[in-house]
């Protein structure tokens, strides 16, 4: 199998299972335990939590462990809106993540004001709308960080320093799943208070992630409960998947160099491949301000269910987008904000590339897309 | 040979997928996810609403055959729901079944076979498919009683050529029988007679919701035009329909007709209910050929059929034939073959 959906999930980093095994089995005490195996597990925990804080410029006190990046999205926005500070609103981005559009949906529903601003044909949020969207009841701002579609980057720092510039009260959070990976993150430097980060998809373990919270911003927790987590994050706490998601992250970091040079050249020689062999097809990533192992393309005339479908029988894994739980590929919200039409998002294939991406398997890839599309017409 | 087996989560798709494995074919398995909530509500609940795709997923899982879930929401709802509404609102009793078989199933689907490098559709229906003589014939089912050659009475030899249904050549009992042997979680599910989008409500409660516009009120009347009482609406009225029509008076009555120029429905007694034949539209012939002269028509999915002639677009019933509805198929049959159908345009007496 090729697989180009690293987007959507990888195959966890050498070491990553190794590091997490002990504390399913030997150290599995509950950390909130009085005896020795809770103590070290504790340890393990607390020591998880000072490597994840390090490897974006946090304090440890200012990282929250959750299941990962759905939890981590909900507990910003919900946490933020639903806090004790009167300011309530939310103001998002058409081309977020589900997590984030139904989690400000679901406020809406409650009686929250939200606002939703749309983005140019690049991907790029429209800052003044999201200036002007900003008022004195909006409690939060959530801009993803790099698009889990397409790839596009946005420049958090600048609508944060916008924001500050504009309503220094309200709060700035980010999803940040996919950039760990090829983007330096340090929350100082980005200007956010919140910053989303899942495992899984960086060679991590599926169901552990964390949220940045800058330190003194007044959040209610979604999970309720025992009061782990400093109160902001109830439920005994999954050790292995804390070490599994520190030991990922600083492998992800310390690969970050090789992996912005190595994989984005595995992304460019795939893109240019395809499109020579495919001339009128139509990349859906922007040339600039473009992440580096992201592909939307999208192949006029050639339904994208069907060209998956060959992919999947030929042996490479790719997608339309984003997955939902029935496996239907579903017209792109993020294609449709960036302004392409329901026919042309059905046209249009995600390829994404990852930490174990090969040099061969693109070119083997390009060869099978371009045969397939040839095959299709 | 590379099948695709249009799964719906039901023990006869189910079985057709196992049988087609066993008989050596390159299975694909789909799902067509058709619609995402009862009022259409999509985003919020909407993606992930197609529980009866679980159950094809893990038969397929079981089968070890490649599995997809196809989203034809676009087609359904314009080629399906939009054409249920829009009969209701003029008075015609439609069978959004077979429009889903017609448009979706039987013409985007087989139309796609190529993109998913299949040569042929298989769907659990009962009915047989038979090849003589070079041509294809469709037949009822081996089970008369679960016979649904009634809702592919629309097919032609474009589409009898590119499609195989094996569980025609089995009785329920032995589909679900196979399906308990060969361990598929489906052998003993029950069978959904719910329209898919309708679901366990009310037809008229979904059309309210769908589409108010279509919602005007009228008077109720007898046949010689005095006024009986009112209703909100000639939608989900259906020639022949007795209960739930809100006058009482002494005799049982009947709708006789409805007429939607003026939203008004037309009650009487059961005997000014009968019909002497109807104009037929969308007439299809399963072996090419029009045919004309002695058939045996079937006007409702679960009706017997009755003798009758067919003389162009005109069926003339042996007898006198109480509800039949505007809007309903007619399918014509000699003996357990099926000779074509067509769409009830309007009734005469």
């Amino acid at each position: 199998m090729i697989y180009l959906d690293h987007a959507a999930t990888t195959p966890m980093r050498p070491g990553v299972w190794e590091a997490m095994r002990p504390y399913a089995d030997v150290v599995f005490g509950n950390s909130s335990g009085v005896h020795e195996v809770s103590r070290r597990a504790k340890n393990a925990l607390e020591e998880a939590r000072e490597r994840v804080a390090a490897a974006i410029g946090a304090g440890p006190s200012d990282i929250v462990f959750t299941s990962g990046g759905t939890e981590s999205d909900n507990l910003a926005i919900k946490g933020t809106s639903l806090s004790s500070t009167p300011r309530r609103g939310v103001v998002t981005v058409a081309t977020e993540h589900e997590a984030v559009l139904e989690t400000t949906d679901f406020l809406r529903r409650l009686g929250v004001p939200t606002s939703i601003v749309g983005v140019d044909k690049l991907g790029a949020v429209d800052l003044p709308a999201l200036i002007d969207a900003v008022d004195a009841n909006t409690a939060v701002v959530s801009v993803m960080y790099l698009n889990n579609e397409t790839g596009v980057i946005q420049d958090i720092a600048g609508i944060a320093a916008a924001i500050e510039e504009n309503e220094p009260d309200v709060l700035v959070h980010s999803d940040a799943v996919q950039a760990l990976s090829s983007e330096e993150i340090d929350v100082d430097d980005l200007g956010v208070d919140l910053l989303t980060i899942t495992g899984h998809k960086f060679g991590g373990p599926k169901g552990a992630g964390l949220l940045y919270v800058r330190e003194g911003t007044a959040l209610e927790p979604v999970l309720h409960g025992g009061g782990q987590e400093l109160g902001r994050r109830s439920g005994t706490h999954d050790v292995a998947g804390a070490v599994g998601l520190a030991t990922a992250m600083e492998s992800a970091v310390a690969d970050r160099s090789r992996f912005r040079s190595q994989v984005g050249q595995i992304r460019d020689d795939f893109e240019k491949r395809v499109l020579a062999g495919v001339p009128d097809a139509m990349v859906n990533t922007p040339e600039t301000g473009r992440s580096t192992h992201h592909l939307n393309i999208r192949f006029p005339g050639v339904r994208n269910e069907a060209l998956l479908m060959r992919l999947d029988r030929a042996g490479v894994a790719a997608s339309a987008g984003s997955a939902c739980q029935s496996g239907a590929s579903e017209v792109s919200h993020v294609l449709e904000g960036m302004g392409l039409s329901p026919g042309e998002a059905r046209e249009s294939v995600r390829f994404s590339f990852g930490w174990n991406s090969t040099n061969d398997e693109a070119v083997d890839a390009a060869a099978i897309v371009i045969d397939l599309i040839e095959e299709l017409r | 040979m590379r099948v695709l087996v249009a799964m719906s989560g039901g023990v006869d798709s189910s079985v057709a997928a196992a049988l087609m494995k066993e008989e050596g074919h390159d299975v694909v398995g789909v799902t067509l996810k058709l619609w995402s909530g009862p009022n259409g509500e999509s985003p919020t609940a909407g993606c992930c609403t197609v529980t009866d795709a679980e159950d094809a997923r893990r038969v397929a899982a079981q089968l070890d055959i490649p599995y997809y879930v196809l989203d034809y929401t676009d087609e359904f709802r314009d080629g399906v729901v939009h054409r249920f509404v829009r009969d209701y609102g003029s008075g015609r009793t439609p069978n959004p079944c077979i429009e889903c078989n017609r448009t979706v199933k039987f013409d985007r689907l087989l139309n796609s076979l190529a993109d998913f490098d299949s040569e042929v559709l298989v769907t659990g229906h009962h009915a047989r498919n038979l090849q003589v003589d070079g041509s294809w014939r469709l037949h009822r089912g081996e089970d008369r009683a679960k016979d649904q050659s009634y809702v592919l009475s629309m097919l032609t030899q474009t589409e009898l050529s590119r499609i195989m249904l094996p569980v025609g050549e089995l009785t329920k009992t032995e589909v679900r029988s196979i399906a308990a042997e060969m361990g598929l979680r489906t052998a003993a599910k029950p069978e959904s007679m719910d329209i898919c989008f309708v679901g366990q409500r009310d037809y008229r409660g979904f059309l309210r919701d769908a589409a108010p516009e279509i919602f005007e009120p009228g008077p109720l009347v007898a046949s010689d035009g005095t006024e009986l009482g009112r209703h909100d609406g000639i939608v989900g009225f259906t020639v022949g329909q007795r209960r739930g029509l809100g006058v009482a008076v002494g005799e049982p009555r009947f709708v006789l007709r409805i007429e939607p120029a003026s939203s008004t429905v037309v009650l009487g007694p059961r005997g000014e209910l009968a019909v002497a034949g109807a104009a037929l539209g969308q007439l299809t012939w399963t072996e090419g050929a029009a045919f004309s002269g002695q058939v045996m028509a079937q006007y409702r999915a679960h009706g017997e059929p009755v003798e009758a002639t067919l003389h162009n677009d005109r069926l003339l019933f042996a007898e006198p034939q109480e509800a039949v509805a505007p809007g309903q198929t007619v399918a014509f049959y000699d003996g357990v073959r099926v000779l074509g159908g067509g769409l009830i345009a309007e009734t005469f007496v």
